[in-house]
């Protein structure tokens, strides 16, 4: 009985705080108010703005993720370790950092060239400060997430079949693709959700590479923050709690397909 | 035929030094020895899906030492059999022809052969879970067979079943081997599996194999 206070008063303490943060947005903002602030023309452009770009590096994130965790699972190469610790890099670096990096590797002057006025001048697609570095941003963090949880994936289904696979004529590649990859849908859609969910919170890193202009680069965390920098508070809370209540669709679409979150 | 020329194999710490020994053509041979002494290393390096170091293996008369794994027309049945479990028996058993580019008739007709002889043809559309360990053995079987290879590799593959289904097996592993000729070398701890099966029986031992006396 004991262990069952301990145990259950420490883990209840958690709990208890994430309840009360939303039961706090709730009871702050009437549903009028709630209702007025997503109206209001800038929230509905960045709520598109956001589903785009969050699916877009969701996608981007597993598309890069699936391969990148299947070579760390089945694969032993020289500088393996490294790979693996610059793949975790963007998850413990803060995230003010991750944009300037950004903003200066797109900047940086290699002798007479540069990255974005070559992508301005040359190829008609400038980045920084429009709605492709809003991407990019939440690609750089989202990618990191969707490698750990593919290499779990990969980890967990046994590479035997995939060599029995090979000894009955497959290449390796065909040996990934019919018989690892469709053992991964799992993993798949847990990395996809989780990078969208990811890409979702993103915030600092968009902040500093696309800026935050109303209708342009605006997306739902960029919201709250020029809401609350304009000193609009319940237009701050409300798109907060429209946030909260996409994070809560994603995380039920995990439970309810049965993958968990294992990363 | 199968034949290993002064194998040397490492894998970590572990390794077998000059390994040779012949099964020859239309032989069952079974390899014998201890647990943890590098048979499976040994089935593993025929099928290439292990690199050795030094020294030839030869299939057929061919040097097939760097043929990658699908060249080298090899039948492998793992002691997990390592069944795909997204495909159901029907496609285990047309997988290897699939990838061959066989075309959808002659499929057809070999799913139907073998899966009459393996006495799966009535699991043909079911998954592979939920079957008995009997059937997931004749399904690995099936698999293996599929493609007439010229050499069989069988990996321990009846351990985890009942006495009664592993003589089962033992029958139809026997038919089968017979009427298709092909070469097969089978590892095991079982006399009574060697006895059965085997006119050639291999001992592994302190990283040696040698010919025990001939069984048939």
């Amino acid at each position: 009985m004991p262990f069952f206070l301990v145990m259950g008063g420490l883990s209840s303490s958690f709990i208890l705080l994430i309840v009360l943060l939303l039961a706090a947005d709730f009871i702050f903002i009437s549903p009028h108010e709630f209702k007025a602030a997503l109206l209001k023309p800038e929230i509905q452009a960045a709520f598109r703005l956001t589903l785009i770009t969050c699916t877009v590096a969701a996608v981007m994130s597993v598309w890069v993720g699936t391969p990148l965790g299947y070579l760390l699972s089945r694969y032993r190469f020289p500088g393996r370790w490294l790979v693996d610790t610059l793949v975790d890099i963007p998850i413990v670096l803060p995230p003010l950092v991750l944009g300037l990096s950004l903003l200066i590797l797109f900047h940086l002057p290699i002798g007479n060239w540069q990255l974005e006025a070559w992508l301005r001048d040359d190829v008609g697609f400038p980045v920084t400060y429009r709605w492709p570095a809003v991407i990019l941003a939440q690609f750089s963090v989202a990618c990191a997430f969707a490698v750990r949880t593919m290499r779990v994936t990969f980890d967990q289904i046994d590479p035997r079949a995939e060599d029995v696979a090979r000894t009955l004529g497959c290449t390796r590649g065909q040996a990934f693709l019919q018989i690892a990859l469709p053992q991964a849908w799992r993993g798949i859609i847990a990395a996809a959700t989780i990078s969208w969910a990811r890409a979702l919170g993103e915030f600092g890193p968009i902040l500093v590479f696309a800026g935050a202009t109303r209708m342009r680069t605006e997306v739902l965390s960029t919201s709250v923050f020029l809401e609350l920098s304009i000193g609009n508070l319940d237009a701050a809370v409300a798109v907060s709690l429209l946030m909260v209540a996409m994070a809560v669709v994603v995380l039920l679409l995990l439970r309810v397909l049965g993958t968990g979150l294992t990363a | 035929m199968i034949e290993l020329r002064d194998v040397t194999v490492t894998a970590g710490q572990f390794s077998l030094q000059q390994i040779s020994f012949k099964v020859n053509q239309g032989d069952y041979g079974v390899l014998m020895g201890q647990t943890g002494r590098g048979k499976t290393t040994i089935l593993e390096s025929i099928c290439g899906l292990r690199n050795i170091t030094s020294g030839e293996i030869l299939i057929c008369d061919q040097n097939v030492t760097d043929w990658s794994p699908g060249d080298r027309q090899i039948g492998y049945v793992p002691q997990d059999l390592a069944l795909f479990p997204t495909f159901s028996v029907q496609a285990h058993l047309e997988f290897a022809l699939r990838l061959r580019k066989r075309r959808a008739k002659d499929i057809a007709l070999r799913v139907s052969e073998l899966s009459n002889v393996l006495g799966i043809d009535h699991l043909l559309k079911r998954s592979i879970i939920g079957l008995s360990g009997g059937e997931r053995q004749r399904v690995a079987l099936g698999r293996a067979l599929s493609f007439q290879p010229s050499v069989l590799l069988l990996d321990e593959p009846f351990s985890a079943l009942d006495e009664s289904t592993r003589s089962e097996m033992h029958v139809l592993l026997r038919a089968v081997t017979e009427s298709t000729g092909v070469t097969t070398l089978h590892v095991t701890h079982s006399n009574e599996e060697a006895e059965a099966l085997a006119n050639r029986r291999f001992v592994l031992h302190d990283g040696v194999v040698s010919e025990a006396a001939q069984v048939v």
